[in-house]
């Protein structure tokens, strides 16, 4: 296993020599891999630094907490700096108070001695260290396990309901022939333009008028139409032979098992690509919940994350632990439909 | 089991129209073959039949019923199409029941009839397979299935064999034939192979664009083509065709001037016409000793198949000629080859299709 891991992923051109589009390759791919995980590495990293670190300039790459020491004499634990001293030493002391640019300092190897040290002269002494804290301290006040319940319910709710609407309407739209097809079709891709804030006071006083305000019907529906969803279902199935359509119908099937039995089960590439998307926007929607959903038990994560900011003050620490709690939901999904996709590509092939 | 009847039926596509007035009678158990060009509108005229496709004006009959208006659902027929059409999400199983749990049977009476059917086709080993493990002549034998599964009035083919290798397309022809001699179904079959054609139908309908040409046995259309076209499409090689100047001949009959030969013999017609065409199979004409040979062509190249020699050749002023002998022949390119005709295999058509005479010639 492990050797077939690593013969897939240092695969080269011919098996003996390196060629220079083996180089290229790997440089390109590096680079990819760079510029689209780099943002989440760096914000994982992040999630778990201290919060007077995250304000630190320049930030440092690996979450790092300074080392104190017990010293005779001091109740509390020092912090430990490493000092540049006037003869050139460098020695590693611990700081006691600080007063103006002077520090008062003293050796954890002679606690008697006393030292004024100016404090361009001195780094901290730091290692490797993860707080933890982000992630416990939220995780108990904040009502994470709510929201997550509600982002879950909105997105496999949204989710299905919209892979039914829009496959039903994609259907439609490809396996029957009318007039007025392309014009509905133009109409449907036509919506795409009209971002939500232009819609969005006229949404929300239908889901006023409906009694959807504070309840998860009132996020899930509104959106479960979506014009890319249409198109995208609409063209695939339009490269679904129109034989296997009338062998269906001579069949004696009626429409509603073309549809079902038929159609639906030969569009599950395309079904999964959508579904992917779904989950995406749904997780990630904040505006037009944060319009409908005023009460913290309705809360979805994405508005739960938002608490965290307030009007003054941000919890950059806490926003960040908590935002990577919320990718790993999706994250773990997806890597379980990608595969599904895969295998959904190969398995529909016809010949 | 069911007859079939169209009347007057015509398909337009917009102001195209492509099949002018079909009529056309098949009675119970019969099987007729479809035969035609390409484009020349059996495949839509299947269709109308099956009721994928509306027809614009006319009457379709099914055991007296017009089913201008019922749809391809409640005809009660099935249909094999050329890309077999096989659901690729179901096993073969399923391929084959599928058509029978939309109406609901009984699960047992289900597997019993697709069990009957696996087995007439020799799929039986297959049963749990998607159509894409399967080979060619597998696949279109699953499209058979689910045809037969269904016990339908009549059984469409669409260019069924079209998809299949020679070799197997040829196996398949033969049990097609068991299959409707087992059946005894009603069966529509379309293909535009003539080969299929003569050896599956009963009756042979020859359609060229969207007109119906003949109906008749297939050698009935073999030995008496109505037309030119017919004539040419209904044999191979095809049928010569030469274009010939006339000269009555008083009493003793009309002579044809070929090119820039004159036949030595005379034909019988009531009319004289100016021209017409001269029609000879490649099996009636027969290499001659030099004395008695109506024409001298030149082989341009020769097919050698063992059994059977085919020759191409060459005579001033008119179209290759195909020339078919039994049995090997020492002849080779650019030889000299006395022809003569058989007289009574000639056939006679006016200039613009019509035929006017079968077995036309006559002794010297």
């Amino acid at each position: 296993m492990m050797s077939r891991i690593a013969s897939f992923v240092l695969r080269r051109r011919n098996r003996r020599k390196l060629h220079w589009t083996d180089v290229f390759t790997y440089v390109y791919l590096f680079l990819g891999v760079a510029l689209m995980f780099g943002p989440v590495v760096w914000l994982v990293l992040s999630s778990f630094k201290t919060q007077a670190a995250l304000q630190e300039f320049p930030p440092t790459f690996l979450p790092l907490g300074q080392i104190s020491a017990e010293v005779d004499g001091f109740e509390d634990p020092l912090p430990l700096y490493s000092v540049t001293m006037a003869d050139g030493t460098v020695r590693e002391l611990a700081q006691i108070r600080r007063i103006g640019i002077m520090a008062q300092m003293v050796d954890p190897a002679n606690p008697q001695e006393k030292l004024q040290i100016p404090i361009a002269g001195r780094e901290p002494v730091r290692e490797f260290r993860l707080a933890i804290e982000n992630y416990t301290k939220p995780l108990q006040q904040f009502s994470f396990f709510r929201f997550l319940r509600n982002s879950v319910v909105v997105t496999v709710g949204a989710t299905i309901i919209t892979l039914l609407i829009n496959s039903m309407a994609a259907f439609g739209l490809s396996i029957y022939e009318f007039r007025g097809r392309n014009l509905t079709l133009g109409f449907i891709i036509g919506t795409l333009m009209i971002p939500i804030t232009v819609i969005l006071v006229p949404v929300f006083l239908v889901v006023t008028e409906l009694g959807m305000v504070n309840s998860l019907w009132g996020v899930i529906l509104p959106g479960a139409a979506t014009p890319t969803g249409v198109f995208l279902l609409r063209q695939y199935m339009l490269t679904i032979p129109r034989d296997l359509i009338d062998a269906a119908r001579m069949d004696k099937a009626s429409e509603w098992s073309i549809y079902w039995r038929v159609v639906m089960p030969l569009s599950m590439p395309a079904l999964a690509v959508l579904a992917i998307f779904s989950v995406m926007w749904r997780w990630n929607e904040f505006l037009w919940p944060l319009v409908v959903l005023t009460r913290n038990e309705v809360y979805t994560l994405q508005l739960g994350l938002n608490a965290f900011q307030g009007e003054l003050q941000v919890q950059w620490h806490f926003v960040l632990a908590m935002t990577v709690v919320t990718l790993l939901p999706v994250t773990i999904v997806f890597a379980f439909l990608q595969r599904f996709i895969t295998t959904g590509i190969a398995s529909s092939g016809m010949k | 089991m069911a007859d079939l009847e169209l009347q007057n039926v015509t398909k337009s596509f917009g102001d195209v129209r492509v099949i002018h007035g079909a009529d056309l009678k098949i009675a119970d158990g019969e099987f007729v073959v479809l035969v035609g060009p390409s484009g020349c509108g059996k495949s839509t005229l299947l269709r109308m039949i099956a009721g994928l496709e509306p027809a614009t004006s006319g009457d379709i009959r099914i055991d007296d019923e017009t089913v201008n208006h019922v749809p391809a659902s409640d005809r009660g027929l099935a249909m094999v199409f050329q890309s077999y059409a096989l659901y690729p999400h179901m096993s073969v199983y399923k391929n084959m029941a599928f058509g029978l749990e939309n109406t609901r049977m009984d699960r047992a009476e289900i597997k019993r009839r697709v069990g009957n059917a696996a087995e007439m086709l020799r799929l039986t080993d297959y049963l749990h397979r998607r159509p894409k493990a399967l080979s060619g002549g597998q696949r279109q034998r699953v499209a058979i299935g689910r045809a037969i599964v269904r016990d339908p009035k009549i059984f469409l083919f669409d260019e069924p064999l079209s998809n299949l290798d020679a070799e197997l397309r040829v196996s398949m022809r033969k049990e097609l034939a068991a299959l409707h001699a087992d059946l005894g179904g009603t069966m529509i079959y379309v293909t535009h192979d003539q080969v299929e054609a003569m050896t599956l139908a009963d009756r042979i309908v020859v359609l060229n664009e969207g007109r119906i040409e003949q109906i008749g046995s297939p050698l009935d259309l073999y030995n008496r083509p109505v037309n030119q076209f017919v004539a040419g499409f209904i044999g191979s090689p095809r049928m010569n065709l030469w274009e010939c100047r006339t000269e009555s001949n008083g009493d003793a009959g009309i002579r044809l001037h070929a090119g820039s030969n004159a036949l030595p013999f005379t034909v019988e017609l009531d009319q004289v016409p100016d021209r017409l065409v001269l029609g000879v199979r490649p099996e009636n004409i027969e290499v001659a000793d030099s004395g008695d040979a109506d024409l001298v062509a030149t082989v341009a190249f020769s097919e050698q198949l063992g059994g059977e020699t085919y020759f191409y050749c060459d005579i001033d002023g008119l179209p290759q000629i195909t020339v078919h002998q039994l049995g090997q022949r020492p002849i080779t390119r650019g030889q000299a080859l006395p022809l003569r005709l058989q007289r009574d295999q000639l056939h006679l058509f006016d200039v613009a299709g019509p035929v006017l005479k079968h077995r036309a010639g006559s002794a010297e």
